[in-house]
């Protein structure tokens, strides 16, 4: 995150010993590393949370429910197909209700039921073959776009002339009553209303 | 009245062509400096006021069938499909746009009576406005031939005319389809309007950036129609399909979805072209995207290329809609490409983390949204084309995908407001930020504490996991809008002597589009709220003997009777359910079924009870053939109330923002015009 985000230097007024520096970065320093462990933490528990499944056999009625459509065209989840005479969603549900009964796995009944009634009756595309490309494509375009922004910026930041500029000037102007009020009066005459 | 009406529509459409090319040749002489005999200001004001009499040949056609639907003329095709004699009347406007042909009407007397005004308040602009107005044209003729050739409203029937039609689709038979489809659709076709100013700035090398402030305005309602025309049709989804939930991710729900995301982006990013002069080519594709994916919605539904419940007939009118595409998106490239040195930045980004930075990131990822939504669209599209397989991408893909962005975006419109223009440093980002961050841990906590685990008994819940992060989330920005407002009022109490009442008053009149735009961040925080309690949505469904219970949450429904009951238009089964909650009785539900009888469809008319906690969401699902016993599911909805004040909310931000900031006593200078290119001659207004 350290690397991500960039401070403008700091007021060259400021007057700080060398010894207080090295402490402060060493400071830094340790509390990168462990806010690092913290989210690696966080990750790890996520991950672990999210490799679990459902084990009761009702949770697992609904959460496969929701993962497959009803084959009678309303374009809605099995789980929440509603049509009062629904040919197709009665005998879905009883159909998953056995393979669920009859100790078939997650897996197994999904490809069950595609093997039946179409790849389409899954509600999501699969996480193989080319069906992968569609979780990861946004994914991908996600990180592409951050980190060219990034980029970016950085680039624009290192050439403009306002990095010189220091945080604490930016600031002053920001906070000064005088400058502010210069500022209202500019951007008045100039007709804009104000904005962000 | 047929004849009338295609009359209408045919002169319309050579008014539009007029518009167009003698709009076109007027700004290629006034551009080129060419001596013409006829004046180039003039042949424009002629090219105006065609557009001007366009909008009342349209008018008229619209007229036209809104006639024919009342006095029931079933000889025209349209009428006889999308209505019939027992249909009440405010019904029988929404046959309007009930159809392809119908709706593509409405587009059109839509963008007319948008053109109509745009041409009227020219004076503001005259060369600008007719740019605008001729680009406006040229969308017009598109939407006129497609209605004059491909999909004509006044039709007539081969043989007699029958005595009654098919009746209206049930499902449009709710007060609020009356309402929904016409903004939704001032929403699309507003959209074309800040779409004409921009390429039309672009194309005249437009000066400084008062085409953003001309069209400002026309933004931020055409945003507004959009956000009310999505949000009314999930309410319409949610009390109507009975399924329980308000949004489905149905390739029509996505069209509307993905311009309102780019327009968003774009009413965020052109404040940075007016405040800094930034990201100017960014605006205009922005804002030339967001009118191609009004339009590429249309295409994908009315071509048939993705399936969905809302989907018009698969027609040739797909075709037009794809080669108007095209040709609009090669404009677009070529006059870029030819002005694009135009469009440089006056100022760069300084810092990753200042107010300029959370824009640009704002934008990104509201646009990485928009292809999430556009990708999983179209990826059964591709899917197929490319392994030969049709895949459905339905609510868990989003879920999964869509989900996680805009929980990310919802930070960004904590962070946002926080940060100083330029660039921030450690000591700022501490005064600010210490807050809201310490707010959000509390909240974790106190959903933690209030039973939200993201696991249960071993097993991850990723539903609750998503709730959890929501409201902390909201808890944290929620803290960030109000202490910005708390900041403002306090200096303005200070300075004046006024309670913090009426100093927040003062301070959001002073910059009522910053403020207004901080509300409408208040309410999209209370829509997420309200989203997030989805994941804790509970149902039970029961066939119900007389004086039978069932049981969602803390009420007991008793079942005290079924009936029937017989109108002009339908027939309806209903059962009567007393509520009990702690043993008392609170009151009574009637959910229905109706059997409408033109069209012999069923529809649901669900029964809501709704309290800031829950509502209670009630389908009579019909009864068993075989012991005649209504079959009842009840749902338990947390937090539904929560969308629709977020959305009111929402309303109220915007209609701030658009209200003029108080002037101070000191400023009362007017901008002038800003003056145009001097290799350019200026066009006078009218006479």
């Amino acid at each position: 995150m350290a690397t991500l985000l960039q401070f403008p230097a700091q007021p060259a007024t400021e007057d700080r010993s060398m010894q207080s520096g090295s402490t402060a970065l060493k400071a830094r320093k340790t509390g990168f590393s462990l806010w690092i462990k913290s989210l690696q933490a966080v990750g790890l528990a996520v991950v672990v949370c999210f490799s679990l499944g459902a084990t009761d056999p009702g949770a697992r009625f609904n959460d496969l429910g929701h993962r497959m459509m009803c084959t009678c065209s309303c374009a809605q989840l099995l789980g929440e197909c509603n049509h009062v005479g629904c040919s197709f969603s009665g005998q879905m549900r009883q159909e998953l209700s056995a393979a669920i009964a009859g100790g078939s796995s997650d897996k197994e009944i999904l490809a069950s039921f595609s093997t039946k009634y179409g790849p389409t009756v899954l509600a999501a595309p699969t996480a193989h073959g080319f069906d992968l490309v569609a979780w990861i494509a946004p994914f991908a375009v996600l990180a592409a776009a951050l980190a060219g922004t990034v980029l970016l910026i950085r680039r624009w930041a290192v050439n403009s002339i306002g990095a010189a500029q220091d945080a604490a000037a930016v600031e002053q102007a920001n906070q000064d009553p005088e400058a502010r009020a210069l500022h209202d009066k500019i951007r008045r005459e100039t007709g804009g209303d104000g904005g962000f | 009245m047929a004849a009338f009406g295609s009359l209408a529509l045919l002169i319309a459409l050579a008014l539009a062509a007029y518009n167009l090319l003698a709009g076109a040749i007027a700004l290629r002489l006034l551009a080129t400096g060419t001596p013409a005999r006829i004046s180039p200001e003039r042949l424009a004001d002629t090219a105006r006021r065609a557009g001007i009499a366009g909008f009342v040949a349209i008018t008229a056609a619209a007229f036209a069938l809104v006639w024919s639907v009342f006095t029931n003329d079933f000889s025209i095709t349209y009428i006889m499909e999308h209505s019939n004699r027992a249909l009440p009347g405010p019904y029988k406007f929404a046959a309007l746009w009930s159809g392809q042909e119908g709706s593509l009407l409405l587009w059109a007397w839509l963008l007319a009576t948008y053109g109509f005004v745009l041409r009227l308040t020219h004076k503001s602009d005259v060369t600008l406005h007719a740019y605008a107005g001729t680009i406006l044209a040229a969308i017009q003729v598109f939407f006129l031939t497609v209605l004059n050739f491909a999909a004509p409203p006044f039709s007539l029937l081969n043989g007699p005319a029958p005595d009654d039609g098919n009746g209206l689709n049930p499902l449009l038979q709710y007060p609020e389809m009356v309402i929904h489809p016409p903004m939704l659709y001032l929403g699309y076709v507003g959209f074309a309007v800040p779409f004409a100013f921009a390429l039309g700035a672009l194309m005249m090398r437009y000066p400084g950036e008062k085409w953003i402030k001309i069209t400002r305005n026309w933004t931020m309602v055409t945003w507004l129609f959009l956000t009310g025309g999505i949000f009314l049709g999930m309410h319409w989804a949610y009390a109507v399909l009975g399924w329980g939930g308000y949004w489905g991710w149905d390739p029509v729900e996505n069209a509307s979805f993905m311009p309102w995301l780019t327009g968003t982006a774009f009413l965020h990013s052109v404040m940075m072209q007016e405040k800094k002069g930034m990201m100017k080519s960014w605006n205009v594709w922005l804002i030339f995207s967001t009118f191609l994916l009004t339009m590429l919605g249309t295409l994908l539904t009315r071509a048939g290329l993705v399936s969905s419940v809302h989907a018009f007939a698969e027609s040739p009118i797909g075709t037009w809609f794809a080669v108007f595409m095209g040709l609009t998106l090669a404009v677009c490239i070529f006059t870029y490409v030819l002005q694009r040195d135009h469009l440089k930045s006056d100022h760069h980004l300084e810092s990753l983390v200042s107010r300029e930075s959370s824009f640009l990131f704002n934008n990104l990822v509201l646009l990485v949204a928009c292809f999430v939504i556009l990708w999983g669209t179209l990826f059964p599209v591709i899917s197929e084309y490319v392994v030969g397989n049709k895949v459905t991408v339905g609510a868990p893909f989003y879920n999964r995908v869509a989900v996680p962005i805009g929980l990310f975006l919802l930070f960004l419109t904590g962070v946002g407001p926080l940060l100083p223009w330029r660039a921030t440093s450690l000591k700022s980002i501490r005064r600010n930020f210490v807050l809201p961050v310490a707010v959000l841990w509390v909240a974790v906590l106190a959903c933690l504490a209030a039973g939200i685990r993201p696991w249960k008994d071993g097993t991850f819940d990723g539903g609750s996991f998503y709730a959890l992060v929501a409201f902390a989330i909201s808890a944290g920005v929620l803290t960030a809008i109000l202490s910005e407002f708390f900041r403002g009022a306090r200096v303005i109490s200070k300075q004046t002597g006024h309670n913090l009442f009426a100093a927040t008053y003062l301070l959001t009149r002073r910059n009522t589009r910053r403020y207004g735009g901080y509300i409408i961040h208040l309410g999209v925080v209370v829509i997420v709220i309200g989203l997030a309690g989805a994941a804790f949505n509970r149902s039970e469904e029961r066939e119900l003997a007389l004086h039978d219970k069932m049981s969602v949450g803390p009420y007991t429904l008793q079942c005290v009777g079924f009936t029937q009951d017989a109108n002009l238009n339908y027939n309806s089964e209903y059962a009567l359910l007393d509520v009990y909650k702690d043993g008392k009785k609170q009151f009574q539900m009637t959910p229905e079924k109706r059997v409408y009888l033109a069209s012999q469809q069923p529809q649901t008319m669900v029964a809501i009870h709704s309290v800031p906690n829950w509502d209670l969401y009630v389908v009579y699902e019909g009864s068993n053939p075989d012991t005649g016993q209504p079959i009842v599911k009840a749902f338990l909805n947390p937090l539904v109330s929560w969308i629709w004040a977020g959305v009111a909310v929402i309303v109220f931000g915007t209609l701030v923002a658009l209200f003029p900031s108080l002037s101070p006593a000191t400023a009362s200078l007017r901008v002038p015009t800003a003056r145009p290119v001097p290799t350019e001659p200026v066009l006078r207004s009218g006479d």
